[in-house]
């Protein structure tokens, strides 16, 4: 057996985790909103003692509990996966990443999954404020169960809070408070479940327009309008302040995704964001092309979002690989920082951290520690470029600019339209003429999987923009997988696909099907 | 703490967690039992909405269960997920289609049809069982795997836990013993399953039918749980040095630990005798609440399991042996976090109490009263 990687291997295991997690993605961010809609609701009824109240919650429970079970369903797969198919990933972080996976489960899956239970079967078994509260906390396991695998995708992100050890081969974590607040972990964590409230807010405002195109439900419609619409203008608010955090943080922290997200191969001062653009599609690294067709650019945008400072020097593409700049950090002074290296300079300081790894692991199982305290200091010192050691060429370290591009520019633009249509919605409602805007209740309606498309556009952003990395400079993918055989993890791929695919039509059936019997009957049959 | 307590309380969190998820899977043997107990739609419909009042929990144990054992052992997580990946994938797929059948059964329009969604179950407690046994089975039969942190300095293929077995974990199924732990554990979640359907559903017609089938897998599950625990006394097993971590085949190991360590003796005799107390109870015909087995059988389950854990992990044993390579083989100290992770971990698991008596008051609230036919025709949420 020759002892290489199989990179066909590392493709599939990219294309099993990508798909997973896309349809895991949309079902979690409906139940991550659509509990705290349904607990409101409820809230509402409990107060109000108003039946009607009782039937609206009742209705979006039953839709809320069709998508909660499939959320479930592809879940399982992505905890397992890491092990399956990133067995040397699990190793070498898992002792900071495999403590959030226990924490939710123990902290939020058992809250999720006793209090549904409740929530679904406990109506004529429980006392009213217990009902209640099941809702509100099966919401909050939800939410809980989101906050966990954040950080831990955070974590990777932006590693911190860890130590590499040499003699267990693996990295260590030193401060669970590090990990949990940093700034990556809480942007990450506020902006995606803001976004899963959007997205469910889009549902129910959705749905309940087609009620009114019908002319059926009125009340329903409209007071789950209501409900819906004020959660969404409030989230959203919320979503924006949260993408800005968050992207504030990648230019910290990941220049190089941040380059991408605005198509940026030429970094300069007070560098403008592009509002709408085409990007050259034969631009390659360094040719010097213009990277747009054409744009439409905000002057020295990027630099504020990006650095606070109008004047901040943001890096493009091309800067990064060829190192010799100054990251800009606003208090710190010209002077005191440091240049950046080259990536090829980066890759030859990972290839010393790694064989300083080896050296010390041979040195010290054969007792000569002088050699051994000499390699692990030089691991230490070259240890920040770890990961760079497995990469072969600089450009290795580009990710797909065309898809980070676009994926970032859709998801902004689907973002502001939606806080349009809220306040739209919001002012027809309170005008109580909104069942006569046939053209808004239509645009609301097909505006449910723009909800989605804007979301998966985020995650492409997030997951796609860190090429090649799975842990930001320390493990690239192909160091991270498992030794199994591509057709195994191909085959398995082909069966998740059309199993995932099978479940999402059935869903969709159900769905509608319950939406059509609509909420006078409960939605049962 | 120290770092080796530590290994041994998050060995013992990792037993409590594989030894509650065997007695929930009554889920999965009852789900398997649908049909032979259920001979009418409402009779099955009542069966389903027993057991589907609890698959969250049998499902979030599991999956706290792997996250456990990746935040305490990684290197286990790696190895064996990495490594065994057929079986590890059959289990998972198996799970995946519980998780929507009992949702979508008899929701209308549901695309793949009712019976689907049932062989969803079925498929779920028959092969969520055998498998789960046969990989567990492992952790005393030992798999072929080589473990080499070096590797991760070759640029080539930096993997470092790397599987020999020929077909990625589904060779385990060869093996007599995994195999016959994979049908002891079928045949017991199917006698708990039956005692749990006993305890919580108000019907003549599926009590009778539950009788007798509590024979009829009481009867294999005592066959293969005996022939297993025969076969693990009388075979070699994988000791460590404590001194040096050097690990050696020792004769009668598991029965060493047995009698080296009283009170995991003592549980697991305990246990069986629980078990077989609770599988008896409903069996006496004389018997007049005899819904009651399950009280026994599933705290029996429990302790029985718990004490197989230990067996496994404690007293200087490799928990995950490599039969091709002895020294690969993953003990509680070798695979374990570190002692920082551990801690912080250990905090955590203070949770665990508190998150069982909230589980605990929540089942007594929705079981307080058994599920008859009335309820099933109520209307309310079902199945």
């Amino acid at each position: 057996m020759i002892d290489q990687i199989d990179l066909s291997m590392v493709d599939w295991a990219r294309a099993q985790f990508a798909l997973t997690a896309i349809y895991h993605w949309l079902f979690v961010p409906l139940t991550l909103g659509l509990s705290f809609i349904v607990a409101i609701m409820e809230t509402i009824y409990v107060r109000t003692g108003n039946p009607e109240w009782k039937k609206i919650t009742k209705f979006w429970m039953i839709l809320f509990g069709i998508n909660f079970a499939i959320g479930i369903a592809t879940g399982i797969i992505l905890e397992f996966q890491f092990g399956t198919n990133w067995s040397n990933y699990s190793w070498f972080v898992g002792d900071i990443f495999g403590a959030p996976l226990a924490i939710e489960g123990i902290m939020a899956f058992f809250l999720e999954s006793t209090f549904i239970a409740i929530m679904f079967f406990g109506w004529n078994k429980v006392s009213k404020g217990f009902h209640l509260a099941s809702s509100w906390l099966t919401a909050i396991g939800a939410n809980l169960s989101a906050l966990w695998i954040l950080v831990a995708n955070a974590w990777m992100q932006n590693p911190i809070g860890m130590e590499f050890n040499p003699d267990t081969a693996r990295n260590e974590m030193v401060n669970f408070w590090e990990i949990l607040f940093s700034p990556m972990a809480v942007n990450k964590f506020l902006h995606t479940v803001s976004n899963g409230y959007v997205i469910a807010s889009l549902f129910v405002i959705g749905i309940s327009a087609w009620f009114l195109l019908n002319k059926r439900h009125v009340l329903t419609a409209k007071r789950s309008i209501l409900v819906a619409a004020i959660f969404g203008i409030i989230t959203s608010m919320f979503l924006t302040f949260t993408g800005d955090g968050s992207a504030y943080t990648v230019a910290q922290k990941q220049p190089m995704k941040l380059a991408a997200m605005e198509g940026l191969y030429e970094g300069k001062a007070g560098a403008g964001l592009v509002a709408f653009g085409i990007l050259n599609p034969s631009r390659n690294p360094g040719d010097g092309e213009d990277p747009f067709l054409m744009k439409i650019e905000v002057p020295r945008l990027l630099s504020i979002l990006g650095y606070r400072d109008a004047n901040a020097f943001v890096p493009g593409v091309d800067n990064i690989i060829n190192g010799g700049f100054k990251p800009w950090f606003k208090n710190i002074p010209d002077e005191e920082r440091e240049m950046t290296y080259s990536v090829a300079q980066k890759i030859e300081r990972g290839k010393l951290a790694i064989s300083a790894l080896r050296d010390y692991k041979t040195a010290s199982k054969a007792g000569d520690t002088i050699l051994a305290t000499i390699s692990k200091k030089n691991l230490e010192e070259n240890f920040a470029y770890f990961g760079y050691g497995y990469l072969n060429k600089p450009e290795s370290v580009i990710p797909n600019v065309q898809l980070t591009f676009y994926s970032f520019h859709l998801m902004v633009m689907l973002g502001i339209y939606f806080i349009l249509l809220f306040i739209v919605v919001l002012y027809f409602l309170n005008h109580g003429t909104i069942e006569k805007q046939r053209w808004l209740l239509w645009a609301a309606l097909w505006t449910i999987p723009l909800g989605y498309l804007a979301s998966q556009a985020g995650w492409v952003v997030a997951e796609v923009g860190r090429q090649p990395w799975v842990i930001q400079d320390l493990l690239p993918t192909i160091a991270a997988v498992s030794m199994v055989e591509s057709a195994s993890v191909k085959t398995t791929f082909w069966i998740f696909a059309a199993l995932f695919t099978a479940l999402l039509i059935a869903e969709v059936m159900i769905m509608v099907r319950q939406i059509k019997i609509g909420p006078n009957d409960g939605g049962q049959k | 703490m120290s770092l080796l307590s530590l290994q041994h309380y998050w060995w013992m969190i990792i037993s409590l967690l594989a030894s509650l998820l065997v007695f929930l899977m009554f889920v999965q043997g009852g789900q398997t039992l649908i049909y032979t107990l259920g001979k009418t739609e409402t009779e099955r419909k009542i069966i389903v909405n027993t057991l589907g009042r609890k698959w969250e929990f049998t499902f979030t144990t599991l999956v706290t269960f792997g996250g456990a054992f990746f935040a305490s052992f990684p290197l286990f997580y790696s190895t064996s997920f990495g490594g065994a990946y057929w079986i590890w994938m059959i289990i998972l797929f198996a799970f995946v289609i519980q998780a929507i059948a009992y949702e979508f059964r008899t929701k209308p329009n549901n695309f793949l049809g009712q019976r689907t969604f049932e062989i969803f179950l079925f498929i779920n407690g028959a092969l969520g069982t055998i498998l789960i046994g046969a990989a567990v089975s492992t952790f005393f039969t030992g798999s072929e795997f080589v473990v080499n942190k070096l590797n991760l300095t070759n640029l080539a293929n930096p993997i470092i836990s790397r599987w020999q077995g020929p077909a990625y974990g589904l060779e385990a199924v060869l093996n007599w013993r995994n195999i016959d732990l994979g049908l002891t554990l079928f045949f017991l979640a199917r006698v708990l399953g039956i005692l749990y359907i006993l305890n919580s559903v108000d019907n003549d017609a599926i009590a009778k039918r539950s009788h007798k089938q509590l024979w009829l897998n009481a009867i294999p599950f005592l066959i293969f749980f005996l022939a297993y625990v025969f076969a693990l006394m009388i075979n070699k097993g994988f000791a460590v040095e404590p001194e040096t971590g050097r690990i050696y085949m020792e004769p009668y190991k598991y029965w060493h630990n047995l009698i080296e360590m009283p009170v995991v003796a003592i549980l697991f005799v305990v246990g069986v005798l629980l078990v077989l107390f609770g599988i008896i109870r409903p069996l006496h015909k004389f018997n007049t609440c005899s819904s009651q087995g399950i009280w026994f059988a599933g705290p029996g389950t429990v302790l029985t399991i718990f004490a197989l854990f230990l067996l496994a992990g404690f007293n200087n044993t490799a928990y995950y042996p490599s039969t091709i390579d002895l020294q690969s083989s993953l003990t509680i100290m070798n695979s374990s976090s570190s002692h920082y992770t551990l801690t912080a971990m250990s905090y955590v698991s203070l949770m665990v109490p508190f998150v069982l008596a909230y589980i605990i008051y929540a089942w007594w609230s929705l079981n307080r009263k058994k599920i008859t036919e009335e309820e099933m025709e109520e209307g309310g949420h079902a199945y």
